[in-house]
């Protein structure tokens, strides 16, 4: 198995060298000017050229190509037009707010999504199950903003119980240690920064994680379903085991190895869905800094970005296939 | 190899309907129901809606929705132009795209999985490849990208939406084609001297298009999220067209005060993207129970 991953891991190569190229080229063949962008309506010519030579715009492409891949590989972006930081740190300094996000949403999907999945599959057709359906549904067909401008509505406007946006209230938390505030807070005993960390990132996490909630109650259901009719489980209930028991302990366990695929999966797509709430919620993570770089044409930002967001993808699909492995002892690569 | 037994020979391809379970049917024909309304306002939305969209009334500002027979029936937005006149005009962006982007990458995934599937050898890899790199950003990010550079407009959001979806096609419809070719009824064109292309053409896409047409129900809800998300980000189409997304956009800052300007646009996503769901797993259960699929996902 570990010759296989290693092949895997190296097959991968090709593929991130190719996306670099489409990256490039989108950016590239962009209307628009970053330089005008940046220096304002009135600059001179000799001011643009000046600032072209200063980030090299002024080379061909392929030589601009050969020295981005050559920085990228060495995890150098070159630096932000924006913020005139090495690319790499500003994403560094916005990276533990997303993964801390996404970590949440993952978290409330999977707490809510596989009991009740366990139960719709357990007893197909009973109210419980047309219950579960529905609501894996429902979870499907949300369109994850929208989700979080109601919630914003409902529970911050109309209710007033939680923050509508950022990480925490300003001078609660205290000083950075892993950047992940909640972590942060009770490494230092600081509760009621923690309790305020929490109440900061309650909405968008449920937000962020209602789609994979419904994919994740829809799979379990099914995997569920599946794993009934297997004779292991008339076995486990003819040697007298509680209903209880076969449930949780033979099917459960056993219907866990596609959900496990699924959460490996949708984590693209909670990727992805993280520009559009960090967006809502004003959180200061790498997807509202996308957005931020690509309304100002900041080029090497954009460029680290998006391969910060295909590599970690490209990663999650790899360590996935390996627990995949691990999980199914009937899996041999 | 099947065994025959009575009843397969009696009842060779048993009615799959009257198998199902009756609610399936309730969730079938809700669906094709909803579908059908978006259909029907997406056409003839213009003729239906009271208001032009994008006429501005200052005086009738953040009026709140007045109810059935008043003039403004889901109330005006911060413009004071009619909610309910730009959700059915919304109807129409979201169609045209929805349908677009189904269509352009049936078209696309369907004939690259086939040829994949049935030359198999050095096009299969090079198609495999494409679809390994295309598969590899996260979804919705290639389609941020791409719009954010080739700039706002109906074309390149089909353009950017058809850019990822074309795979799921592709994939599922290679693995069938893989094993189509080696059925009795394609041996058989072979051995009557029909080239590549008829049996493509003519025997290897004729049995895949009840497949493709559950992806393609998954395709259209996802399709429908994502234009929205990219109008809400403004890098969809541009603001003067009225969709459900830069209405939700518009709406933002007007959350805490004007509770009717994100309510109604969403709902409309939001039921219609259901709609599209409850259709598709009901088709997929009629037309092709071994598909399983989670949901609209990408």
């Amino acid at each position: 198995m570990t010759t296989y991953l290693a092949q895997r891991a190296l097959g991968t190569i090709p593929v991130l060298l190719l996306i670099s190229l489409i990256v490039f080229l989108l950016i590239h063949a962009a209307p628009g000017d970053p330089t005008l962008l940046l220096l304002g309506e009135e600059t001179n010519a000799a001011e643009v050229a000046k600032a072209k030579a200063h980030w090299g715009l002024d080379r061909p492409l392929h030589v601009q190509y050969v020295r981005f891949v050559a920085s990228a590989a060495s995890g150098e972006f070159g630096k932000s037009f924006k913020y005139g930081d090495p690319v790499i740190d500003v994403i560094k300094t916005r990276l533990p707010a997303t993964v801390e996000l996404a970590i949440f949403s993952i978290i409330i999907a999977t707490f809510l999504a596989i009991p009740l999945g366990v139960w719709a599959g357990s007893k197909p057709n009973s109210w419980l199950d047309n219950l579960g359906t529905t609501f894996g549904l429902f979870g499907i067909s949300m369109p994850s903003f929208w989700l979080a401008i109601m919630l914003i509505l409902v529970l911050a406007g109309i209710l007033n119980i939680l923050p509508t946006s950022g990480r925490s209230t300003y001078g609660v938390a205290g000083p950075e240690i892993t950047g992940f505030y909640l972590l942060d807070s009770v490494m230092q005993k600081n509760w009621q920064a923690a309790r305020d960390a929490l109440t900061h990132i309650f909405m968008p996490a449920l937000a962020l994680g209602v789609n994979m909630l419904g994919i994740l109650m829809r799979v379990t259901r099914s995997a569920v379903l599946e794993v009934m009719n297997e004779e292991y489980v008339v076995t486990a209930r003819a040697k007298g085991l509680a209903e209880r028991n076969v449930i949780w302990r033979h099917v459960t366990s056993n219907a866990l190895i596609p959900v496990i695929t699924v959460v490996g999966l949708e984590l693209g797509t909670l990727l992805s869905g993280s520009i559009i709430v960090e967006t809502v919620f004003a959180w200061p993570g790498s997807g509202s800094l996308l957005i931020t770089a690509l309304n100002s044409r900041d080029y090497p930002l954009v460029t680290g970005l998006v391969m910060t967001y295909t590599v970690a993808f490209v990663i999650i699909n790899l360590v996935i296939d390996g627990l995949y492995a691990v999980l199914d002892p009937r899996i041999r690569y | 190899m099947q065994s025959l037994t009575l009843e397969s020979v009696t009842d060779p391809r048993p009615d799959r309907l009257v198998r199902l379970r009756p609610w399936l049917h309730v969730k079938g024909c809700t669906g094709g129901l909803i579908v059908l309304g978006f259909i029907v306002l997406g056409i003839f939305g213009p003729v239906l809606a009271p208001f032009d969209p994008n006429k501005q009334e200052l005086t009738a500002m953040l009026k709140q929705p007045q109810g059935v027979g008043a003039a403004h029936v889901l109330g005006t937005d911060n413009l004071g132009r009619d909610i309910f006149s730009r959700v059915i005009h919304g109807a129409r962006v979201s169609l045209l795209v929805a349908f677009a982007v189904v269509f352009v990458s049936g078209l696309i995934g369907v004939s690259l999985g086939s040829i994949s599937g049935y030359f198999g050898g050095k096009v299969d890899f090079v198609i495999q490849k494409l679809v390994e790199v295309v598969w590899a950003f996260p979804p919705l990010l290639l389609g941020i990208t791409i719009m954010a550079f080739l700039g706002q407009g109906l074309f390149n959001l089909i353009l950017a939406l058809v850019a990822q979806r074309w795979i799921p096609y592709c994939r599922v419809v290679r693995g069938q084609a893989l094993s189509l070719r080696e059925r009795e009824f394609v041996v058989a064109a072979q051995c009557l001297g029909a080239n590549k292309t008829q049996i493509i053409l003519r025997h290897i896409i004729p049995n895949l298009i009840q497949t493709s047409l559950v992806i393609g129900t998954f395709a259209m809800a996802s399709s429908i999220i994502a234009e929205a998300s990219l109008s809400f980000l403004g890098v969809g189409v541009p603001p003067e067209i009225p969709t459900w997304g830069t209405m939700l956009a518009d709406a933002r800052i007007y959350i805490s005060t004007a509770w009717w300007l994100p309510l109604f646009p969403g709902l409309c996503i939001f039921i219609t993207v259901l709609g599209i769901n409850l259709l598709g797993d009901a088709l997929r259960d009629i037309l092709d129970p071994r598909l399983k699929r989670a949901g609209a996902g990408h």
